[in-house]
């Protein structure tokens, strides 16, 4: 590996640690407090300020972290107390690396330097997504075990049930996509969509409902959240946890969120592609910039378009989140198994003979 | 835990112990009035032993301390969020004691703060049941729509949540001016709130799948368990006080008695839902047929008058002064008298010996009866269906513990 592209690799982990951790978790914290306050006829969190400016209350995340950085950070007797500690880490970790391979952008030449907009182009993307998302389940029951309280550990058995049981049924949702565009790189999927009709929101969009489902489920959300219920089991797995790990917790969650909504802009909404113009035809567009310029302003609107359907996905999510109310445990594993997977095979076969009868051509 | 609650063979049998955890009291969905002790298999109820009187604060024994009027803020606490139908329990249980009527107007006026306080009961209830399912949006449209009822009872009697508004004889004071207006004003935007909510939540697939089939108990055990109100009116049995032994002027109104099929508590939340609709139904048409006239018995005996009076009249200023050292003398006897509180039938049973306090003051809680009932409800089903079931069985810390 080269240096340069050492650093482009550097550079891009910089901005997806940047975008997801400095950017987004932040800035959900604050959309989760203004959506809802918007949904409920309410003004929402709009009090810390700073020298009298409050920033439509953007601050309150900042005071948040501050206030939760200098929080005693208690661990229960009995506790595991290595184990107590280490189950936020391993918790956060997976949703952050699962974005690796989502590409954010395209192939672009600068400068004769092609620079290709993931982390890591593998060629078994869609594998390690799952993969990676499987071991977050860790953290959570961890956490549940290591905490010495029975809510804790009732929410850590709900959490590991449903995350593996969602698991299968989401793997199995996006196998139609995967023979319809005849790859598991994320980069050759989301290279498949330049045309519009293409994307797989268009031929796959029962797939898209029932990804998005399981998603949520593997997130743990409402009206997923039987694992966190707070009416019911406290706060679930993470009752015991306070300050940062806490908030690691938390950002876990909303990091999860923008992943679920990378995966499902690359998987079903072009990724970075703008409906009806290629990467091509939008470098052409300012082809009066010089080749490198053009490239570089074609790059940077990819990744505009890109983050603007994150947003959009992740508006949806809190949409959801903010209408439902709470499946039941045993619910939420008979809609896994008796709905969604029967469903997502269903879907298969559709596609199957979708693919094979050429009504569903494949790009 | 009581021994003979446990299932003693499916432990033999597993060869394995039941989870023991304490639900509560300071639990998010017990909110530091009653405790669970449950034996969990899994998330199964096996066992389950309520613990309640964290509220406690000896209502009982408080109100033979009190002056008849002074017991009035007393039971403001005992459904605190529907207090004004429990100061009017109370006062037509003294005024059967006593033997007088209120005016006409009187009644008007008791009947439409009552079902106002109804609705803000409703409103919590339900509103409460939502959030604790995880349906915070619905919960904070029903606290809107609670916000302005209390706004209306606000204006006729400066408070919102513990009204403290009827005393023996008849009510603190008149309705304000452009009461009707504001009650229209504010029905209009409730019914818009109502409406949201229900289509939020009653059609919900979610939330039909927690509250149906769970919970239930047949009309015959809500019976024998003492079950009133909305719980029982879901089992099918239309069971109202309001009709079956009317008081006021229930009788001359014209409205409906929802009754459910199953008992379970889907049923009770559509029970509740109509019983708001009902309510303001007896509103609007106690605001259309209202009387003028006073609104307080005209014997300064049992409800003090005017100040006006009180200077210009030799027994007013008497009896201003008796009442006010040696309180209201209520005739010896005793009385029962019930109505239709919020959660089901409240009854206050009042001894007196002739003198200025009551000998005895007893209140029959409608959600004390209930509760006793959860373990019969609530044994097998799992963990997440408590949620629910406490909810509408509706526990109200206040009324169970007194």
């Amino acid at each position: 590996m080269g240096i340069a592209e050492m650093i482009e690799t550097i550079v891009k982990i910089g901005f997806i640690i940047g975008l997801t951790i400095g950017f987004f978790a932040p800035m959900l914290a604050w959309v989760e407090r203004k959506q809802s306050a918007v949904m409920q006829d309410r003004i929402g969190a709009n009090r810390a300020d700073f020298f009298g400016f409050t920033v439509i209350g953007l601050l309150h995340s900042l005071a948040d972290a501050i206030k939760l950085i200098f929080k005693e950070d208690f661990i229960p007797r009995g506790a595991e107390r290595a184990l107590h500690t280490l189950a936020p880490v391993i918790a956060v970790i997976p949703s952050l690396i699962a974005f690796a391979v989502i590409p954010f952008g395209g192939k672009y030449t600068l400068w004769g330097h092609e620079v290709n907009l993931v982390i890591a182009d593998l060629d078994v993307g869609v594998l390690y997504v799952f993969a990676i998302s499987s071991l977050a389940t860790y953290g959570v029951v961890i956490a549940g075990w290591a905490s010495n309280n029975n809510w804790s550990l009732l929410g850590g058995l709900r959490a590991s049930a449903q995350m593996f049981s969602y698991e299968v049924a989401m793997g199995l949702t996006v196998i139609g996509l995967i023979m319809f565009y005849q790859s598991l790189s994320m980069v050759d999927i989301v290279a498949k969509q330049d045309n519009f009709f293409h994307w797989g929101i268009i031929w796959h969009w029962p797939a898209f409902v029932l990804f998005l489902a399981c998603a949520v489920a593997e997130n743990k959300r409402v009206p997923f959240d039987a694992p966190e219920a707070e009416a019911e089991l406290v706060a679930g797995y993470f009752t015991e946890y306070s300050g940062m790990k806490f908030v690691m917790f938390w950002t876990a969650e909303f990091i999860e969120m923008v992943t679920i909504a990378g995966l499902c802009v690359a998987l079903f909404f072009g990724g970075h592609h703008v409906p009806f113009i290629t990467d091509a035809e939008l470098a052409g567009g300012f082809s009066f910039l010089g080749p490198n310029v053009s490239n570089l302003v074609a790059m940077l609107i990819g990744v505009g378009v890109f983050i603007f359907k994150l947003v959009a996905l992740l508006i949806l999510q809190m949409t959801i989140r903010w209408t439902m109310p709470r499946f039941r445990y045993d619910q939420i594993m008979k809609l896994g198994w008796k709905m969604i997977l029967p469903l997502s095979l269903t879907w298969i076969f559709i596609v199957g003979v979708g693919i094979l009868t050429g009504v569903m051509p494949s790009p | 835990m009581t021994d003979s609650s446990r299932d003693y063979d499916f432990y033999v049998e597993s060869h394995t112990e039941p989870m023991v955890i304490n639900m509560g009291p300071s639990h998010p969905a017990t909110h530091g009035t009653v405790k669970f002790l449950l034996g969990l298999d899994g998330e199964t109820i096996k066992d389950i032993d309520v613990e309640i009187g964290y509220l406690h604060r000896g209502f009982e024994k408080e109100c033979e301390a009190q002056l008849w009027n002074g017991v009035f803020p007393y039971t403001d606490r005992l459904d605190y969020t529907a207090s004004a139908l429990n100061n009017i329990g109370y006062a037509l249980a003294v005024e059967k004691l006593i033997g007088i009527e209120v005016p006409e107007r009187c009644k008007y006026i008791r009947v439409i703060i009552g079902e106002l306080a109804r609705m803000s009961g409703h409103y919590t209830n339900l509103g409460a049941s939502a959030l604790e399912l995880g349906a915070l949006t619905a919960f904070i449209y029903f606290v809107e729509a609670r916000e302005l009822v209390w706004d209306i009872i606000e204006s006729v009697c400066g408070a919102r949540l513990t009204h403290n508004y009827v005393r023996i004889g008849g009510v603190i004071s008149d309705l304000p001016d452009g009461f009707r207006e504001n009650v229209t004003s504010v029905f209009r935007t409730n019914r818009g709130l109502w409406a949201d909510f229900n289509k939020l939540l009653t059609k919900n697939r979610i939330f039909l799948d927690r509250m149906r089939d769970t919970g239930a108990i047949s009309s015959d055990d809500a019976i024998e368990w003492g079950f009133t109100g909305p719980c029982l009116r879901a089992c099918g049995v239309g069971y109202d006080v309001r009709k079956a032994n009317p008081y006021l002027i229930y009788d001359q109104l014209d409205f409906e008695i929802p009754v459910g099929e199953t008992g379970d508590n889907f049923d009770r939340y559509l029970v509740r839902m109509e019983e708001l609709n009902q309510s303001m139904r007896i509103v609007e048409q106690c605001l259309e047929r209202i009387p003028g006239g006073p609104i307080n018995v005209d014997n300064p005996q049992w409800r003090q008058p005017s100040k006006d009076d009180i200077f210009t009249e030799m027994e007013s200023m008497i009896f201003h002064f008796k009442n006010a050292i040696e309180g209201v003398k209520v005739p010896a006897g005793e009385a029962y008298q019930a109505v239709e509180g919020a959660n089901g039938e409240v009854g206050f049973y009042l001894v007196s010996n002739g003198g200025g306090k009551p000998v005895k003051c007893r209140v029959r809680p409608p959600c004390f009866p209930m509760t006793s009932a959860l373990p019969l409800i609530i044994k097998g089903s799992l963990l997440a269906d408590l949620i629910p079931t406490f909810d509408m069985i509706n526990l109200i810390g206040g009324e169970c513990d007194r």
